[in-house]
Order: structure tokens, then C-alpha cells, then sequence
């Protein structure tokens, strides 16, 4: 029997439903991959037991044909996701031992529909990064190099591990979250489909803070399909979180492959950026004609404030965090340094808990808060945002998606960026505007640059019109034939 | 009014304003399910949304939501129908979320007045600036090992309403006074059960000093403090510190102060450098808190008669003299207890014994009027026997003291002991004559001392176990004596 890692999620579930294999053959490969791609530093934490303990309950689930729509799927999850049981550790030293005795909503709804847990996923500190590479567990290595080259690249991040596992075939899907892209720019880096959902509809109960109005999780996958089905077991209205949605929830599998014609594709000029490469700018030219040539209508359009939404999401996804993690003192979990003085403690425990990048944030954060910064910076950038959201919503009175590059650039060498983080959050420039709008986006792999390496084109949505995106999405995937990673170099250096 | 201080360079004004930090009566608390039980277990009322674990969000229980919308309305204030929860930060153990969810610049309710009672059965508007809700924190226990400190998280999260005044009060009176009368009004309401003991109501005090007819002068607040007494005493020490402060010349600093009950003294707490910088902003994890009209007029309609409604009444209905009134109803529970023991009795003398010798029972026992073993019914029971002249006056005070004790009906009282008041004529004729009859020198002694009468009624009551009517004791021995 071929290795069943090779299959995608629908391959895998239509696979066991025929009982063409039984789920604990699929775990077991799984699990031999996740093993095996462990120079890849993509999971924080293995669960093989429990995962094959899972397999056997949904074997006998196949048996009395009592099987669940996700029965026997493999995913790994990314460490911001609260396990029960399960280390979780927003990969940061500050939770590096803190045992969550409960489960995310989201992964709560995946396990009851039959999912199971291959592990807990690398990411940047408490989501914080466009590299993974502010990681207290270590970075995540990129599956991808560029041709003839042995250079280790990043994965992007911060749901680096997420999008490297997909890409080297451990699991079948896993999942993200997307404060600022962090699923989008990780799936383009790793030639992997990400899709943030609009703000709202997946729970954020039980996930580990970061912007609190930002963060939203989301599925990586392989191909689109797999990401519709992914994204239709995760969401459900929580009354647990105040910001969940109530609206119904489609079958978005049934959007892939549905036609595009006569339907309205906007392109903001202002992302169109100085010094942007050929490449980029080639599978951007690429992207509006698949879209023309399957029916829909070449808009451009314009959203004037663009400019703004680094700097805005700069200070209110900061300005969130620094009140987030205060509950990170040391008093009732995670990393905690002794002290007789009780202000010593706050400081050392801080200090030693969290990392650079982390104190950098939490620093603007404070700072954008305080008393006399308050009006300049963090007012003034909430207003920059509805300029922000306005525009799109503007847009949308014309056109039905926008379509625009994932990234400015392909994936970089580790350590490439490590000390200048202005470049790293310039990673963010197409994509943190759609989290500042709450709209929902998705990174399709479309091209590979001169050097190999592979390249996303981003579709933004109408608010809770993820349908639309999976429809536009299957286009740009069926007319790109897009070749995923073959040379599984990572095994050989066991 | 008058209520300037003397000071050694003339008088002056203390302007107080006062932030009350009441309790919501609800079974959980603000933003989770926990329960509000006072005195349970310690950390044994925490969920991990209260206990600030990773990934917990808040959710508003809409019961608090409700409790303040109706305190507002009896402050009558303005409903805000659209008001946001903020972020206030800072660190400290007990603040398992290192920010407390209160509400900045947009509160849930408005302006407000309430009118305080002051002595004399005078009234005194004073304006509420605004009522907002947030919740508490743990609390922390410095006593309980030689080098740790611990905290219980019980109280964490439990739903508060924070009053605050305008700047319109000017003696500790009134502070006092304004202080009871949100107090009552929240008990009436059923919004605040008022326990200052347990913590459920808190007030910090604002107090400055100024000549009268100056600018505003510098404030400090006095902070925590848990009873009327309390306050009163705070404001007297600290508005003398501030006026003899200035009088040496020098400047009030703004600062926050403790008040320290064993030496009736506020001490500075932290200076204005030393405050915090909360660095409030609107908390990303809770909607804006929206209602409809209709929610807040459904709301109204569920409003009790408030204290000042309610002693109109008492005046306009029961005959009430307005200051009798006013302490019936300063306290619900005491206007609850004379509505009940009223029914069908003697109103104005149901006044003066709840006022007169119950309060003074309950005041020895220290208990209050709702521990109290006479039940209204009982007390209602006794004043009527008294008012259709079943017993007199003086034994009615002997039932009170055995209905003190066993709660006991006083008619079955009355039965059991003989002490029925003695009425008739003959009978009452015929012990007056045989003390006529063994005390010729005090009859003799009558004729120049006229205040001798007086004896004689003593003589009769002495002989009936002060049962023989009164009335006719008196007119007996005057028909008798006085010829």
C-alpha cells in the first residue's frame, strides 16, 4: 500500500469510508511522518497515543457505520489552541509547562465530529512574528528551498508549524491563527491554501489572546476543497464569546467548483507597491486573467486608506496585547520567579517568561496607552480603522471579491530578517488590512518565483462570504496548476 | 445652612463628593457563572474565566445588566441605552486578568439626584454625575503566614455598580446622609443588600476645603471606607488636616488617603505621582451593551415604591407626622414591618411603639427590625388590645418584654396571666374604699397636699397589678376626695 500521508483530507475521509484502509492505517503514517519530519521543528508537542487511541474509536465508529463527517482525519493544531490535557504553550517560555484543563471551542467541534489530534504546532510566540522564528521552542524550517539550494528558509508565520506540516504532508490539514496574516503569509511561503474567516465566525474561546478584535482562527490545507470542509466543522455560534456570530453556517464544500461568470473581481491599485517583483507582479497579471478567462468582470478599484493600515494595526494589535497578556504575572500559572517583593516578581517572572519580540509589543502596547499617547495613537488609529473598513466596504458595493498577492515576496532565509523587525512587519502589508475590516480572506498557491519558490495570491471577501472565496479560489487553483513540494529532503536528513 | 468650619483664619467650606461601590444582588457574577455567595470556602466560587486563565472570555450576565439599569431609574437618571466596557490595567494578585472590566467614558446610566434627609426634616438635592457597572477583585489575606501573602478569587469578577456624586455635599451630615439614602434606595430596589460589614457597599470619599465663595480647592480621596460612622469621622479629621494645612501655609497635595478607624486619622496612601496610569480602552472582547427602550420601561414597571413616594404616603395616608414618616421609611424593612403590624390598628401608635420601644429592644440586642421576635402581626395585635382598652398602657410594656422573649401572641399573653384591665365601677369602688378606710391621715393630709392624689392612684394600681383602668381610678378617687 503508497504511503497514505499522499492523500488530501477528502482523499483520506473518502478513502475510510470505503474502507479502502482503516483509519489506525492512516494514523500510523502520520504519525511516521511527523516522526520522521522532525528536522522541520513543525510540532511542539506529539500525541501519538492519544491519536491512535482516537483512530481506534473511530474504526469501530466506520464499523457501525456511526462515523462522524471529520471521522479519523488527521490535523495538528497550533499551540495557541487550548488542548485539554494537552501542553499548550502559545510557544512561548512563559506556558512552556501549562496544562489547559479545557478545549477551544473550535477544536471542540472538530473532535466531535470525529477529527483527531497529531499534535500541538510551532508558531511565533504568542502569535507574535511573520517567521516563527521568535519561538521559544526553536524556528520552524520551511519544506521548501530555493533551487539548488541548501539554505534553510522560514515558513513565515506565525502559524509557521501549521503551514509547514501541511506542506510536508504530516497531517492532512491543520489549524491557524490569523491576527495579521499569520495563516495567509505562512500558506503562501509553504505553497499551501490558508483562509482567515470573517471575524466572528469560528469561536475564539479557548484560544490564547493576542488582539482580541483581530485574531480569528482559520484552516490550512492542501487544496482548496480541503479547506472548505475544514473551515464547515470548526465554526459554530459560542455563546462563550460575545463576538462569535450567530449566522448560519453554509456547506462551504459545496461552493468549490461553482461557477464564477458574470460575478465582480475588484484590483486596489493602491497594493500595487514600489519595488514589487516581477514575479509577484506576473502571477498577479496571471491571477485576473484565470479569473476573466472563467467569466468574472476585471475591476480596478481603489481603497485610499491602504497606506495607514500597517501603522493602525502597529498600534491597535500592540495596544491589545499589552492588556492581554498581563494575566501572564506568575501568581497562578505558567513561569513564575519567586520574590519578596512583589513588584520583583512581576519583573523577573516577565523578563525571563517572555521573549524579545513579545516585550517589544507589550513596550508599544503600554506606551500607546498610556495617558497623553492615548488620543495621538491609539484613538486616532481606531479611526484609521472604520477609514480602513469603509473603504472596503465601499468597494464591495462594486465588485464581489478583490483579488491581490498574499505577500510582497517569497520565503526568506532564516535569520534574514531576526534583527530588523520593521522589514518583518512590512511581510504583513497585504494582509493586515483585511484583519483591521474583519473581512474574510484566503491564500491560494498560484506561482513559484525564478527561484522556485512558491507564491500566494490573496481573495478578500464580502463579510461571512467565504462561499464566494471558495468558488473564485478553486478557479485560481484548477487554472494555476500549482506543483506541490515533491522532494521530501527533510526525511534523508534523519 | 450653615455648616462652615472654624478655622484660625476664618471659616470654611468642605466640598465632599462621594463614589459608592455597591454590590449587585445577583446570583453569579459580571462576566461569568460563578456564584456570589459571601463567606464560602476560599477560591472555591472561581471559574477560569474568573481566575483570567488563557483563552477565557467574558460574557455579560444580563441580570446585572438589569439591576443597574433599575438602580438608575431610582436615582432617576438617564439610561444610557448604548454604553461600552473598558480595560482598566494594572497589576496586582487579586487582579487575576491584570485589567478590571469597568466602564470609562461611555457608563450605562447618566445623570441622576437623589434628595438626602437631614435633621429638621430638611431636604437636600444632591446630583449623581453617573452609575456604572465593573467588576471586583479577589481579595488578598496579608494575615494568614508569617511570609506569604495569599488570594482568594471568591470575590473576583462579582458585578459592582460604582455611584458617583457631584461635588454637592458640605458636612459629614450630609455625606452621611447621602450615603444612607443610596442605600436605602438599592435596598428597596433590591439591587444592593447594603451590607457594609461584608463589603457589599464601599464609598470613597473626594474632600477639599475652601473659603467660602473660592475656587474648588485641591481633593483628596479617602479611600474603602465601610461604614456611615466611618464616614462621618473620616471627613471630620480630614477636612481639619486640610484647613490647618493651608493655615500654616501650606498646599493640600493630591493624594489618595486610608482612613484607620482605631485612630480616627486618614493616612496617605500614594501620592498623584505615584497613581496608576490605568490606560483605559475599550475592551476588545465585549460588544458594545445595547438595550431598547422597551427594555428599560419593562424594567419601570417592576419598580417598587421608592423611600420619598413611600413617605408622602405615610403622611398623606396613616396620618403620619413627616418626621415620624421619614424614619419609618429609612429603611424598607422598617416600613415593611408598620405596614404589616398597621393593618387594621392604630396607626400613630404603631409609629410611636416601633419607633419607642422596639427600636430601643432591637438596639439593646443588636439585631435588626426583620431579626426582630416580635412579628408585626403580634405588635399590631398588642396596640390593639391596648386601643379598645382590653389592658393598660403599663401592662402592655410587661407583654411587650414576655413577647420579647418568646415571640409569643400577646393575646394568649393576656389570657394566661389575667391582665385584663379592670373597668368596673364597683369593683374599682370598692378596693378605693378600703384604702380610703386604712389610711385616714393620708385622706386628712389630702385637704392641704392636693399633689397626695397621686398616692392614692399608686395605692389602686399596687392593689390590681396595674391592671384597674386608669380613667377611672382618677375620677373615682376625685368623686370620693375632692369634695
Amino acid at each position: 500500500m503508497a504511503n497514505l500521508t499522499n492523500l488530501c483530507l477528502h482523499e483520506a475521509r473518502d478513502g475510510l469510508i470505503k474502507k479502502s484502509f482503516s483509519t489506525r492505517d492512516l494514523i500510523i503514517d502520520h504519525i511516521d511522518a511527523m516522526e520522521s519530519s522532525r528536522n522541520l521543528n513543525a510540532f511542539i508537542t506529539e500525541t501519538p497515543e492519544l491519536a491512535l487511541k482516537s483512530a481506534d474509536l473511530s474504526d469501530k465508529n466506520f464499523a457501525n457505520q456511526n462515523n462522524r463527517p471529520l471521522e479519523g482525519i488527521p490535523l495538528g493544531i497550533k499551540d495557541m489552541f487550548c488542548t485539554k490535557d494537552v501542553l499548550t504553550t502559545a510557544s512561548s517560555k512563559m506556558l512552556s509547562s501549562f496544562i489547559p484543563p479545557y478545549e477551544s471551542t473550535v477544536t471542540d467541534n472538530l473532535w466531535k465530529k470525529g477529527a483527531i489530534l497529531l499534535g500541538k504546532l510551532n508558531n511565533d510566540e504568542f502569535a507574535m512574528g511573520s517567521s516563527n522564528e521568535t519561538s521559544f521552542f526553536g524556528p520552524v524550517i520551511n519544506p521548501w528551498k530555493k533551487n539548488d539550494s541548501t539554505e534553510s528558509l522560514v515558513p513565515g508565520g506565525s502559524s509557521g508549524g501549521s503551514a509547514a506540516s501541511v506542506a510536508a504532508g504530516v497531517g492532512v490539514g491543520s489549524l491557524g491563527t490569523d491576527t495579521g496574516g499569520s495563516i495567509r503569509q505562512p500558506a503562501a511561503f509553504t505553497g499551501t491554501v490558508g483562509l482567515k474567516p470573517t471575524y466572528g465566525r469560528c469561536s475564539r474561546w479557548g484560544i490564547i489572546a493576542f488582539a482580541s478584535s483581530l485574531d480569528q482562527a482559520g484552516p490550512i490545507t492542501r487544496n482548496v476543497k480541503d479547506n472548505a470542509i475544514l473551515l464547515k466543522n470548526m465554526c459554530s455560534h459560542d455563546s462563550k464569546d460575545t463576538t462569535s456570530s450567530s449566522k448560519e453556517i453554509p456547506d462551504f464544500e459545496s461552493s468549490v467548483g461553482k461557477s464564477i461568470k458574470g460575478l465582480k473581481v475588484g484590483i486596489p491599485s493602491e497594493f500595487i507597491q514600489d519595488g514589487m517583483s516581477e514575479d509577484i507582479i506576473e502571477m498577479w497579471t496571471k491571477g485576473k486573467e484565470w479569473l476573466k478567462a472563467a467569466g468574472a468582470e476585471i475591476i480596478d478599484i481603489s481603497l485610499p486608506n491602504t497606506k495607514y493600515a500597517l501603522p493602525c494595526y502597529y498600534i491597535i494589535a500592540p495596544a491589545e496585547a499589552s492588556s492581554n497578556l498581563s494575566r501572564y504575572d506568575g501568581v497562578r500559572f505558567g513561569h513564575s520567579v519567586n520574590s519578596n517583593d512583589i513588584n520583583e516578581m512581576y519583573e523577573k517572572t516577565r523578563s525571563e517568561g517572555f521573549g524579545d519580540e513579545v516585550k517589544r509589543r507589550i513596550m508599544i502596547g503600554t506606551y500607546v496607552l498610556s495617558s497623553g499617547y492615548y488620543d495621538a495613537y491609539y484613538l486616532k488609529a481606531q479611526k484609521v480603522r472604520s477609514l480602513i473598513s469603509l473603504d472596503y466596504s465601499q468597494a464591495f458595493n462594486k465588485v464581489d471579491v478583490l483579488l491581490t498577492p498574499s505577500t510582497p515576496n517569497s520565503a526568506f532565509n532564516l535569520n534574514e530578517k531576526c534583527d530588523d523587525p520593521l522589514s518583518m512587519y512590512l511581510n504583513d502589508v497585504f494582509t493586515v488590512p483585511v484583519n483591521l475590516a474583519g473581512l474574510p480572506a484566503i491564500s491560494i498557491p498560484s506561482s513559484k518565483d525564478k527561484n522556485g519558490l512558491p507564491l500566494g495570491l490573496q481573495l478578500i471577501g464580502k463579510p461571512f462570504d467565504e462561499e464566494t472565496l471558495y468558488s473564485f479560489a478553486n478557479v485560481i487553483e484548477e487554472s494555476s496548476n500549482f506543483k506541490s513540494l515533491d522532494n521530501k529532503w527533510w526525511l534523508k536528513d534523519e | 445652612m450653615n455648616n462652615l468650619l472654624k478655622g484660625s483664619t476664618g471659616d470654611w467650606e468642605i466640598v465632599i463628593g462621594i463614589e459608592i461601590h455597591a454590590q449587585i444582588i445577583s446570583e453569579s457574577k459580571l462576566f461569568s457563572g460563578s456564584s456570589t455567595i459571601f463567606g464560602s470556602e476560599h477560591n472555591t466560587q472561581v471559574s477560569f474565566v474568573d481566575a483570567g486563565m488563557p483563552g477565557m472570555l467574558p460574557v455579560i450576565n444580563s441580570i446585572c445588566v438589569e439591576q443597574a439599569v433599575k438602580t438608575g431609574l431610582g436615582l432617576n437618571a438617564k439610561i444610557n441605552n448604548f454604553s461600552i466596557f473598558d480595560r482598566k490595567n494594572y497589576f496586582y494578585p487579586d487582579l487575576p486578568q491584570g485589567y478590571q472590566i469597568s466602564q470609562f467614558d461611555q457608563p450605562i446610566v447618566g445623570e441622576g439626584k437623589v434628595l438626602i434627609d437631614l435633621e429638621g426634616n430638611i431636604e437636600k438635592e444632591v446630583r449623581i454625575e453617573r452609575l456604572h457597572l465593573e467588576q471586583d477583585a479577589g481579595k488578598s489575606l496579608h494575615d494568614q503566614h508569617p511570609s506569604y501573602s495569599f488570594v482568594d478569587l471568591n470575590r473576583s469578577g462579582v458585578a459592582l455598580m460604582e455611584i458617583v456624586s457631584m461635588p454637592d455635599m458640605s458636612s459629614s451630615e450630609e455625606a452621611q446622609a447621602y450615603v444612607k439614602k443610596i442605600r436605602n434606595i438599592m435596598k428597596y430596589l433590591r439591587t444592593c443588600d447594603g451590607n457594609m460589614d461584608e463589603g457589599s457597599l464601599r464609598a470613597d470619599i473626594n474632600v477639599s476645603v475652601r473659603k467660602p465663595g473660592d475656587d474648588l480647592g485641591t481633593r483628596c480621596e479617602i479611600k474603602n471606607v465601610n461604614s456611615i460612622k466611618f464616614i462621618g469621622q473620616a471627613i471630620e479629621y480630614e477636612a481639619k488636616r486640610q484647613i490647618k494645612l493651608i493655615e500654616d501655609g501650606e498646599l493640600i497635595k493630591q493624594q489618595t488617603r486610608l482612613f484607620d478607624p482605631k485612630k480616627g486619622q486618614t493616612r496617605s496612601m500614594r501620592s498623584k505621582e505615584e497613581a496608576h496610569d490605568y490606560r483605559y480602552f475599550p475592551d476588545p472582547d465585549l460588544l458594545p451593551l445595547t438595550f431598547t427602550d422597551e427594555f428599560v420601561e419593562n424594567i419601570r414597571k417592576t419598580l417598587p415604591e421608592l423611600p420619598d413616594i413611600r413617605r408622602r404616603r405615610f403622611v398623606d395616608d396613616f396620618n403620619l407626622s413627616p418626621y415620624d414618616a421619614s424614619i419609618l421609611v429609612s429603611e424598607r424593612e422598617t416600613a415593611d414591618y408598620f405596614e404589616i403590624a398597621s393593618e387594621g390598628v392604630n396607626s400613630k401608635l404603631v409609629c410611636n411603639w416601633i419607633v419607642g420601644e422596639l427600636f430601643s429592644f432591637l438596639n439593646k440586642v443588636n439585631k435588626t427590625i426583620d431579626q426582630s421576635p416580635i412579628t408585626p402581626q403580634n405588635l399590631g395585635k398588642l396596640i390593639n388590645l391596648i386601643d379598645d382598652g382590653t389592658i393598660t398602657g403599663r401592662i402592655a410594656k410587661d407583654i411587650f418584654e414576655i413577647m420579647t422573649e418568646s415571640g409569643d401572641d400577646p393575646i394568649s399573653i393576656v389570657d394566661s396571666n389575667n391582665m385584663r384591665q379592670v373597668s368596673d365601677e364597683g369593683e374599682i369602688e370598692k378596693i378605693i374604699d378600703s384604702i380610703i378606710e386604712l389610711n385616714p391621715d393620708q385622706v386628712k393630709a389630702l385637704e392641704d397636699k392636693p399633689n397626695l392624689m397621686g398616692w392614692f392612684v399608686g395605692q389602686v394600681m399596687k392593689e390590681t397589678q396595674g391592671r384597674a383602668n386608669p380613667q377611672k381610678v382618677n375620677d373615682i378617687l376625685n368623686s370620693k376626695l375632692l369634695k
